[in-house]
């Protein structure tokens, strides 16, 4: 089984992935939120694995992280909320996102096996070296059918861009500009253009998904000009923010980058 | 090459320490230093202008002093590496000036720095004055407030200090907000770490750049004692830059004792320290693997110390291999009894020191060093920048 390549088949261009924090706004919120993406048409889903100190996350995970983890979010209350997620939501494809110290210490094979159970399909680690990966925790990640995704950047050189897409079997997560998530693009006009451009030419064996700094229907159309879809993070956090009611929050918001 | 004390394997280890754990945005500028910082170090060019600036803006080399007042009261020989005596009052100007002639090289013309106690921002800020090159250095905001000379100082040299707002707002945070700073910066940005902290290749570069302390120290020992290895050397541990730099060229010199001090706070298990070393365990800050103090679920603690440049959850390293093989021996200090040292050594020697540096100090007592032995205490920083901390704990000090 292989949900996230069936859900590229299925769809082929304006792939929508939305990333949520886990345990924000609440504790129990990850559940709602996610059945509420999947229904609302949400193509791929991310859940955020809160951390302490997220690098490569702007203000708005930043902050959702701390007010998860005040909520006493961690990696074994994730699984637990998550156990028998795959009878509600079956077919849409979810990729865990973190850093790599809580997953190291939680036991990289423990994470695998935990993810694999609940039925996860991927996992995003952005502080993972990709030597790293491959000399240590590809056979694990393989055993339990978790497909690693690895990120691209403007700075990525083409010898390194051919090589994530040989260890890659999912897709290609392109990060639009320099930044850390949330961040707007402030490269001059036709920058960001002919980077994606430059990566498509490559004919890569991965779909792609454009991510950082997409955040409502203008730049998800924009984005999925160049790539198979995109990825919204910090915009959707911010719509969570202060709502009662967050899975029909998580609806609307769904609907307004799709409708 | 076989890994040493001196010297990690090609990827950054030593030990099961070190490595570089840095998302995809950093890779090409991490890997762009690694390729290059060992060629540009050797080469002869780099090494006239190093070498040049240390000596006469830095002011090197500077002073072994004898502390008979310090060694009576020790009943030992007891000799101070004047740090302190270095332009902008500590040893981060070595690391500077090498980082920055190095930058230059490397075609950068932004230049980025995180700062703890300021010192090291501080010396950022004076090397880019010295270059004309851009500065930006970001600093905990509960460090700007108790280290606030060294802002003003950094905003006369003509650099931005940018509060680092998250977290317990002290050097981690800091540390987060510039690695967060030159992900957005990637072309034109040099990062200067003013730690042996960071991703492969930071350690090694920062510590090569420090070594020039006990290089020193060999040549000033066998002039004052006759022989060029002490007994004891001594250094306080933030990330562990001015203790790599003392200990460096006695690393493979097993009949030397390296004593590393920490702070302890409040205490080390008063859940208010930053006692790395005996609290942390194995996990990963700011792109390397390392001892770390972090909860069960790998989220990373707040340290706390009185002194903001000991303020951090790490170590080097370096140093967490020096703790895990015991070549180095580790002791923690708490916020009074290095507050007690600063008031001795401004009574005994007339030298005011540094916060950081007063735990150095304070370990003298625990070392068990005889009458003959020689301790070589580095003395990495004066005590300028701490003035309204003493003031304010006058009652404890004096
Ligand atoms: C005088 C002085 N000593 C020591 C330190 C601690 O840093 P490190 O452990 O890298 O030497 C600092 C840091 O700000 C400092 O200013």
């Amino acid at each position: 089984m292989n949900r996230i390549k069936d859900a590229f088949d299925k769809k082929q261009k304006n792939l929508l992935n939305v990333y949520f924090t886990a345990g924000y706004p609440s504790l129990h919120d990850t559940v709602p939120i996610l059945q509420a993406l999947s229904a609302a048409g949400a193509d791929l889903i991310e859940i955020g694995m809160p951390f302490s100190d997220p690098l490569a996350d702007g203000p708005v995970i930043q902050q959702s992280s701390t007010v998860a983890l005040q909520n006493g979010m961690n990696l074994r209350v994730l699984f637990g909320q998550l156990a028998g997620i795959r009878e509600q939501v079956p077919d849409t494809p979810i990729l865990l996102m973190g850093y790599l110290n809580p997953v190291l210490q939680f036991g990289v094979e423990n994470f695998c096996r935990e993810a694999a159970a609940v039925g996860a399909d991927g996992v995003i680690l952005p502080d993972l070296p990709l030597d790293d990966y491959v000399a240590e925790y590809q056979p694990v990640f393989q055993q339990y059918n978790l497909r690693p995704v690895f990120l691209i950047t403007p700075q990525t050189a083409p010898a390194r861009i051919r090589r994530i897409d040989e260890l890659t079997d999912s897709f290609l997560y392109l990060v639009s500009g320099p930044g850390t998530t949330g961040g707007a693009s402030t490269q001059a006009e036709g920058v960001q253009e002919a980077y994606f451009q430059r990566i498509e030419a490559m004919q890569l064996r991965n779909p792609r998904l454009i991510g950082f700094g997409i955040g409502d229907k203008a730049s998800f159309q924009k984005a999925c000009q160049y790539a198979e879809g995109a990825i919204i993070g910090s915009a959707f956090i911010r719509a969570l923010e202060g709502v009662d009611d967050a899975p029909a929050a998580a609806s609307r918001f769904v609907a307004s980058i799709l409708s | 090459m076989t890994p040493t004390y001196q010297q990690p394997t090609e990827r950054g280890y030593y030990g099961q320490f070190g490595g570089a754990f840095i998302p995809e945005m950093l890779y090409p500028n991490v890997e762009e230093l690694r390729q290059q910082y060992l060629d540009i170090l050797a080469d002869p060019g780099f090494q006239q202008e190093y070498q040049l600036l240390l000596r006469d803006y830095v002011g090197r080399p500077t002073p072994l002093f004898e502390a008979k007042r310090l060694s009576e009261k020790y009943n030992t020989r007891v000799f101070l590496k004047r740090e302190d005596l270095c332009h902008t009052g500590a040893h981060k100007v070595n690391n500077t000036v090498g980082q920055i002639l190095l930058a230059r090289r490397l075609g950068k013309t932004r230049i980025i720095a995180e700062t703890g106690a300021g010192q090291h921002g501080v010396a950022t800020a004076t090397v880019c004055a010295l270059m004309g090159m851009q500065c930006i250095v970001y600093m905990g905001e509960i460090d700007m407030e108790r280290q606030k000379p060294n802002v003003y100082r950094m905003r006369l040299l003509g650099a931005e200090v940018r509060a680092a707002m998250s977290g317990s707002r002290t050097l981690k945070d800091a540390t987060n907000e510039a690695i967060r700073d030159w992900i957005s910066n990637p072309v034109d940005t040099h990062y200067i770490i003013g730690s042996v902290v960071g991703p492969h290749p930071y350690p090694d570069l920062v510590a090569r750049l420090q070594s020039v302390i006990s290089e020193e120290m060999r040549k000033q020992l066998l002039e004052k004692t006759g022989s060029e290895l002490p007994q004891y050397v001594v250094a306080c541990v933030g990330g562990g830059s001015n203790a790599a730099g003392a200990f460096y060229h006695f690393l493979e010199e097993p009949t030397v004792q390296l004593v590393a001090v920490e702070a302890a706070g409040h205490g080390i298990h008063s859940g208010h320290s930053a006692a790395t070393s005996v609290l942390g365990k194995p996990g990963i800050i700011h792109g390397s693997r390392t001892l770390l103090m972090q909860d069960e679920d790998g989220q990373i603690t707040e340290p706390y110390s009185l002194s903001a440049g000991l303020d951090y959850p790490g170590i080097g390293p370096l140093h967490a291999f020096l703790a895990d093989s015991g070549r180095a021996h580790f002791i923690s200090i708490e916020d009074e009894e290095a507050l007690r040292a600063v008031a001795e050594l401004s009574r005994l020697e007339g030298i005011i020191p540094a916060l950081e540096t007063a735990h150095a100090l304070a370990a003298l007592g625990q070392l068990g060093a005889g009458p003959d032995d020689v301790v070589v205490v580095n003395l990495s920083g004066r005590g300028d920048k701490d003035l309204e901390t003493y003031i304010k704990y006058a009652d404890s000090i004096m």
